[in-house]
């Protein structure tokens, strides 16, 4: 099964231009734009097609999920990818080289509950855990035990913010830019865990075996990031 | 009806076997023809005695209590049960050591992550030989272990566990910054490296720009004086080692199949000097590592150092039915010049 699934990745040197995994969603406008920047020509990718891959002059375009794109960059279907630090995050186990920050779509992992709620360590103590819904269970898992306190972690898959308005949690972990969407739903920052933007990541093989050409992708696209926000 | 098996396990069926056993055949002869035995060690061992070695990096899948309550563990790698075996067994004996050895291990890997639990290795431990003489013998054989299946194209990337914490203390980080730096480098977080080093206090700005750039600085012979020129005096005691290593490689005329790799880390803890990872253009994932492990046999009861690599058996599989592929590719059928590496593990040709 596994060796099956390996043996249909695309090799490294397929020849071509390098291969970039972009992902659609929230970053996919920055992501289009920044390869403009760097002097690709995005219109294709930026139209009503609805292919998943594009040929641009010297890149290879694949889209897909964001959180697919640590799974293709592994395992060589992509040399290189582009997608939020809370996905490499939450899967921290995926053997990505992460070369550059790329200083767009800055948003925060932070833990959130009802505004008139108590503090969750007082639903600790009374309670004994605190129940936490996320879309991220590894990384609030990860930030719950490294700050010492015990929390039941509900893994969602919709809205997180649904999750305390119905009594499934007390609190939640969730990505957050604006804030909006918490306090239109009555909910407050309590703790920052992490300040995620989106990054470049490449395939070890290929970080190893076309050297040149990559160190040269990474800086043309870096050249044309925006200064990270702090 | 089916009766499953555990995730991260596999069957292998008469048209695969016929193709790993021929992989396995030409390892075995390669490794045999120079000198190294082959040994067979017990799958399960105590718990207490494979976590002499820590191999944080490698964790250990199953654990089972015995009828007696032992706490037995299906080996988690072949180096730290090779260890026991020498303390054990070579106690008295006068080194060299050359042994090989062909067999499962398995690890605590998530499952459905693209990774077996249960894997099969081939590889080599040199024990005795100091650096670089030691290193450089493991290199050769590992090169010629990658000709004899038909790797030709493989790269070998060779770096040094000590390379980048020396580097730091030259630089005068030290401690949890330098640690923290050390473990970002493990996880390959290239980004987070940039950040710490922008975050020390009391360097200069060509200092912290060195650390980051060093740490993605791999190629061939150039890197030395790239390195020196981005490092200055700091990075001449921290790689002296590996450029020592390298000269020893040029000379035995394998340099050329040999990748520096100034940020390679691996993280297995025992690894103490030189640290191998072997990579082909046909495959996205390495297909296998080494390197030094001078620390380890003292854990034994015998003091002496050592090196060796172990190949992941499936994933060569892999590689070289791609790179056949490709050189049909490459190559209309029945035309000349037929690659005579890739023809030896062809023989149906």
């Amino acid at each position: 099964m596994t060796s099956r699934a390996l043996q249909r990745v695309r090799p490294v040197d397929a020849g071509g231009p390098l291969t970039l995994a972009l992902p659609r969603g929230a970053l996919y406008g920055e992501a289009l734009d920044l390869l403009d920047r760097a002097g690709f020509d995005s219109s294709e990718p930026r139209g009503p097609s609805r292919a998943l891959t594009f040929e641009l002059d010297g890149l290879t375009l694949v889209t897909m999920r964001p959180s697919d794109v640590p799974t293709y960059v592994e395992a060589g279907a992509a040399d290189l990818g582009i997608t939020g630090k809370d996905v490499l995050a939450e899967q921290h186990d995926r053997a990505v080289y992460e070369l550059a920050d790329l200083g767009f779509g800055f948003c925060r992992m932070v833990v959130a509950a009802p505004e008139q709620q108590e503090p969750l360590e007082a639903i600790e103590r009374r309670l004994g855990v605190m129940r936490i819904a996320t879309k991220y269970p590894r990384i609030a898992e990860g930030h719950f035990e490294a700050t010492g306190r015990q929390a039941e972690i509900v893994e969602v898959k919709g809205s997180v913010e649904l999750a305390p308005l119905t009594g499934l949690a007390d609190g939640i972990v969730d990505l957050v830019a604006t804030g909006r969407t918490l306090e239109e739903n009555g909910l407050e920052i309590r703790e920052e865990i992490l300040a995620c933007t989106a990054r470049l990541v490449a395939n070890r093989v290929a970080h190893k075996l076309r050297v040149d050409e990559l160190d040269a992708m990474v800086e043309r696209l870096r050249a044309a990031a925006p200064a990270s926000r702090p | 009806m089916t009766h499953p098996i555990p995730p991260g396990t596999r069957d292998v069926l008469p048209d695969e076997m016929v193709e790993l056993r021929r992989i396995e055949n030409a390892l075995h002869e390669v490794f045999s023809e120079r000198g190294y035995g082959e040994v067979r060690t017990p799958t399960i061992e105590y718990d207490e005695v494979l976590a002499r070695g820590d191999v944080a990096g490698a964790r250990t899948a199953y654990r089972v209590i015995d009828e007696a309550g032992e706490l037995l563990a299906l080996r988690s790698d072949m180096t730290v049960p090779i260890a026991r075996l020498v303390g054990h067994r070579y106690a008295t004996e006068t080194p060299p050591f050359r042994i090989h050895y062909i067999g499962n291990a398995f690890r605590a890997v998530r499952p459905q992550g693209g990774q077996m639990r249960e894997f099969r290795q081939a590889g080599v431990e040199l024990i005795g030989p100091d650096a670089p003489g030691g290193t450089v013998e493991v290199i050769e054989v590992l090169a010629a272990a990658l000709d004899a299946v038909g790797l030709d194209r493989a790269v070998i990337g060779l770096g040094d566990a000590d390379l980048f914490r020396q580097l730091l203390d030259q630089l005068g980080v030290s401690d949890a910054a330098r640690d923290r730096i050390l473990d970002r480098l493990v996880a390959h977080d290239l980004v987070a490296i940039e950040a710490e080093a922008g975050d020390l206090d009391g360097l200069a700005d060509s200092d912290r720009a060195a650390i980051a750039a060093l740490a993605n600085l791999r190629g061939g012979a150039e890197v030395i004086e790239r390195a020196g020129e981005i490092g200055g005096a700091a990075v001449e005691t921290a790689i002296a080692r590996i450029a020592m290593t390298y000269e020893a490689l040029e000379e035995r005329g394998v340099a050329d199949r040999v990748q520096l790799d100034l940020g390679l880390l691996r993280d297995l803890g025992y690894y103490s000097g030189a640290i191998l990872e072997v990579y082909d253009p046909a495959l996205g994932h390495v297909l296998g590592g080494g390197g030094r492990y001078d620390g380890l046999l003292g854990r034994f009861g015998r003091d002496l150092p050592a090196a060796g690599f172990a190949l992941y058996l499936e994933r060569l599989h892999i590689a070289q039915s791609e790179e056949n592929r490709l050189a049909e590719q490459r190559q209309p059928p029945g035309g000349a010049g037929a690659s005579s590496s890739r023809a030896q593990s062809e023989p149906s040709r």
